[in-house]
């Protein structure tokens, strides 16, 4: 129809047609005059949030743990069988959706950091996301982010130049006076599965013809039945290659932005997650791709680079019971690039007997998620501790920078 | 004062355009005096008038039309020319090539600085300043078209009423407004005189009356230049009218038909063909000038007389025997003031905005009023507002995209600075503005509003406002200012357990509280 057509080819052309679908990119207006380019090198840093709580234990199991597969039942990786997790060491395998990270691991240039948490203990996923990306260490603090503050404290240099638009949002963490510019992929908009998947359900509650209708528009029946939960809708791992795709290219740029903030969505894995296989799986080989991508698209860049992954907090130690995690706290944090001290697994591991769980129920965070982002601005930016306990992370003088996290 | 959220519902939602949010007050209003909340806006007929900088009257915005036309032929035939002559001037490969290349519309350009589009609606948002080059990743974007000013109108058009729509303390004038310019509805879609007329038709036709009386919308519907080129009155010939005897072509009875059986008796009011036939007799000579001016000033309603089929005609058993103008006249104010049009009108406003399936107590009452007062419109909005079956049915009712575009726009107390989204976005979920494919206009169903395909890219919609807008909104907020305590707990769940608050917008935007008036 060409009325479609049309309205495609508006899309092109209109910045406000877009829509990213779970993910957004925005970066950083100027080139800043680092500190240590003295020594040539020309760092760059890529800030992955993911929305919605991702389980660390379903991404680095700590196979290693006696009490691990029993709490994560259903879904826990093994060493073993037709999808074996990959042992990263004695005690941590990776995900088998994630050879990529697994290769930039054995190649040093991937970290894991395990058990950590931002200062928040509560459950709610929008209080959770303020807190990881605005930097205070408790919620209702919205007006600013802890990367554009950390921008705020660099030199700052030329501006960015290499034509970018303003995209469809800046997540809060980049969120401030620090000038920022955006870019978002051509994107047919669609809502994700998951979006899709709790309006049905909540159509299915209140308003059964609604709930018909958008199944039909969705072709969701079997999914909504539950027996085919594979995603249907706006490939979400194809999108988030994308978006890094673009995001690389702008940064590999001389004249690029060196700093960058994505958002990724769709890790709210509260009914069948799935183990080796499944919806959880298939994200986190779309999170693998971003992080190929980024590889790629930086070229001789890379090697100056620290992709950083965090999420609000963590899930539940022992599924429930739709094979799913319910909302827990302690998680993981990736690390991966060229600048990156990698091939470890960084953890103070609390372990998972039930009296070490936090409440009972979660994994127990024992390191503090800002010590870890502390310890990347440092190696990449050379900000002061004081820089950093002040103004990026107010209030945060005992979570001090981890070292040695940046070569 | 009881405080009572449900009644709140049906004043915002189902009589207005949905509570706006930010510091409005709008739903608590509401709670506090339901109807009095709704019946605010009656007392202020003159509100329903929109006037707005820039907006033209019809004859101003038909002479602009008349003017871009003769550019467009006059670049197309400066292009002919240069086509067909010797070129001495370019390589003789290349400039053919070139030429054959050059659409209309280019030529246009070339000549007069302007683009024309030929596409089926001109919604391009508008394009942000910065925009990436070739060295970024998406592909290098072509360089925006300058709007002609039929796109530059309708864009402006519909700005303003989204803009009024957005702003309005309930919105019931304004929904009466949408009701009334979809029951006489014309389509842009006709050509460039109905898309740059389309607004000037609601604002001179439709506006002025929505409070007023049946007879006089009527009258300035019919006798508007969008609705008589829409309908082609404008080419109707009496068959022994001056033209009619002198040309080929003689009567057309398309509006005379769509008066009776859309604007005015509905179907099964009790007309023939003969009355067909008549009515399109009676109101031949209704046209409006032209570019030459010769019958009055250009994009002006004009009688012309030659056009006019002469003597008396017999209209459902009346004879009128007016000469002229005054026959029409006469004959639209009787069948303004029939019976079948008041129950024809009484059915339609009740299922606008009560239920599909309109309670038959009501329809009779506001049947009852219609006639008593003569088709008072202002009496009969006040009658629905006073209806106990008003406020007791269930709210079923499927909001239509415009609806929803508007509420959601409120509710994020966001006033429209460019039509652009608003108009793609009408034009994907099937009801593009003032762009109905029929006469009959949009529909006003619940099935039609909630069928798979629309509710699917409703969604897709929200997800891209949720995207774009979630990251500063309190959706728990949000849903206080739409709901309150109506709010279902399922549905304040859903909000409550969305995994972002991008997710949670999309999530409130597409509950049925939100979808269902």
């Amino acid at each position: 129809m060409t009325m479609i057509d049309c309205v495609e080819n508006r899309l092109l052309t209109s910045r406000r047609g877009l829509l990213l679908g779970g993910a957004s990119f925005a970066a950083w207006a100027y080139l800043p005059k680092f500190a240590r380019a003295a020594d040539g090198r020309d760092p760059r840093l890529v800030v992955v949030i993911l929305r919605g709580a991702l389980d660390g234990l379903s991404t680095v199991a700590p196979i290693g743990d006696p009490d691990y597969a029993g709490l994560h039942g259903s879904i826990a990786l093994t060493a073993d069988g037709t999808h074996p997790a990959i042992m990263l060491d004695s005690f941590f395998a990776l995900h088998p959706a994630m050879p990529e990270f697994s290769r930039m691991y054995r190649e040093m240039h991937a970290a894991v950091i395990h058990a950590v948490a931002t200062p928040y203990r509560d459950r709610s996923h929008f209080d959770g996301q303020d807190v990881l990306e605005s930097g205070y260490a408790g919620p209702g603090r919205v007006q600013s982010g802890w990367l554009n503050r950390a921008l705020e404290a660099l030199p700052r240099g030329e501006r960015v130049s290499s034509g970018l638009a303003v995209g469809p949002t800046t997540p809060l963490v980049l969120r401030g006076n620090a000038p920022t510019v955006g870019w978002a992929p051509v994107a047919l908009p669609q809502a994700d599965d998951d979006t899709a998947m709790r309006l049905v359900e909540l159509y299915r509650h209140r308003d059964p013809v609604l709930a018909t209708a958008l199944s039909q528009g969705l072709q969701l029946d079997k999914a909504a039945s539950g027996d085919d939960m594979k995603p249907k809708r706006g490939n979400a791992a194809a999108q988030m290659r994308q978006v890094a795709r673009g995001a690389a290219k702008l940064m590999a740029a001389d004249d690029g932005p060196r700093i960058a903030a994505l958002t990724f969505d769709g890790w709210d894995t509260h009914a069948n997650e799935g183990g080796p296989v499944g919806p959880l799986a298939f994200l986190l080989g779309g999170l693998d791709g971003a992080l190929a991508e980024f590889e790629n698209g930086l070229g001789a860049r890379w090697r100056d680079a620290v992709v950083v992954v965090a999420t609000e907090f963590g899930r539940t130690a022992r599924i429930n019971g739709t094979d799913g995690t319910d909302h827990g706290t302690g998680t993981i944090a990736l690390l991966a690039g060229g600048a990156v001290k990698g091939g470890r697994v960084i953890s103070d591991w609390p372990g998972l007997k039930l009296a070490n769980l936090h409440e009972g129920r979660d994994l127990k965070p024992t390191t503090d998620l800002r010590s870890v982002i502390k310890g990347v601005l440092q190696g990449q930016f050379g900000l002061s501790d004081r820089v950093l306990a002040e103004a990026v992370f107010p209030d945060s003088v005992a979570a001090r920078p981890m070292k040695g996290l940046v070569a | 004062m009881a405080r009572d959220s449900q009644a709140a519902l049906v004043a915002l939602n189902r009589f207005g355009f949905g509570a706006r949010g930010g510091a409005s007050g709008d739903l608590i209003n509401a709670a506090s005096d339901p109807r009095g909340f709704v019946k605010a806006e009656l007392a202020r007929p003159h509100g329903v008038l929109l006037e707005a900088p820039g907006l033209q009257s019809t004859p101003q915005l038909g002479q602009a039309v008349f003017a871009y036309q003769d550019q467009v032929k006059q670049a197309r035939e400066a292009a002919k020319a240069a086509a067909e002559a010797p070129s001495t001037q370019a390589p003789a490969d290349q400039k053919p090539a070139l030429r054959r290349n050059l659409s209309l519309n280019a030529a246009a350009a070339e000549v007069a600085g302007q683009m024309a589009d030929a596409r089926p609606a001109d919604h391009a948002a508008k394009p942000e300043a910065m925009q990436p080059n070739a060295a970024a990743p998406p592909a290098a974007k072509p360089a925006p078209q300058p709007l002609n000013v039929i796109q530059k109108t309708f864009r402006a058009e519909a700005l303003a009423r989204l803009q009024r729509a957005t702003l309005a303390d309930c919105g019931f004038t304004e929904r009466l407004v949408v009701f009334w310019s979809n029951h006489f509805c014309i389509s842009a879609s006709k050509g460039e005189l109905a898309r740059i007329w389309a607004g000037a038709f609601e604002r001179e036709a439709i506006r002025p009356h929505v409070l007023g009386c049946f007879a006089d919308m009527l009258r300035a519907a019919e006798q508007h230049p969008a609705m008589l080129f829409f309908l082609d009155n404008q080419q109707s010939l009496g068959p022994d009218s001056r033209a009619g005897q002198n040309r080929k072509r003689g009567l057309n009875e398309n509006l005379a038909r769509e008066i009776m059986e859309l604007h005015t008796l509905g179907v099964g009011g009790g007309y023939t063909q003969d009355d067909v036939t008549s009515l399109a007799r009676i109101i031949t000579g209704w046209t409006f000038a032209g570019r030459q001016g010769q019958l009055g000033v250009p994009g002006s309603f004009v009688f012309n007389v030659n056009a006019h089929q002469p003597g008396s005609q017999i209209l459902l058993g009346k004879t009128y025997a007016q000469a002229g103008l005054a026959q029409g006249e006469a004959a639209l104010a009787d069948i303004a003031r029939h019976a079948s049009t008041a129950n024809f009108i009484a059915t339609k406003l009740v299922r606008h905005f009560v239920a599909d399936d309109p309670p038959p107590t009501l329809v009779a009452r506001l049947r009852d009023i219609f006639v008593k007062t003569d088709g008072d419109l202002k009496a009969l909005a006040m009658a629905l507002v006073d209806s106990d079956e008003a406020w007791k049915a269930p709210l079923t009712k499927m909001r239509s995209p415009y609806d929803f575009l508007v509420a959601s726009g409120r509710l994020l107390a966001r006033v429209p600075e460019d039509p652009g989204t608003y108009l793609n976005n009408l034009n994907l979920l099937g009801q593009p503005l003032w762009s109905p494919a029929g006469p009959n206009g949009f529909p006003d169903t619940s099935a039609a509003w909630a069928a798979p395909e629309g509710m699917k890219l409703r969604l897709d919609i929200a997800a891209q406002m949720g995207a774009r807008l979630g990251n500063n909104i309190d959706p728990l907020d949000l849903l206080e200012f739409a709901a309150a305590d109506a709010a279902s707990i399922e549905t304040r769940r859903t909000i409550e357990r969305a995994e972002s608050r991008q997710q949670a917008l999309a999530l409130l935007l597409m509950s049925p509280e939100m979808q269902r008036r």
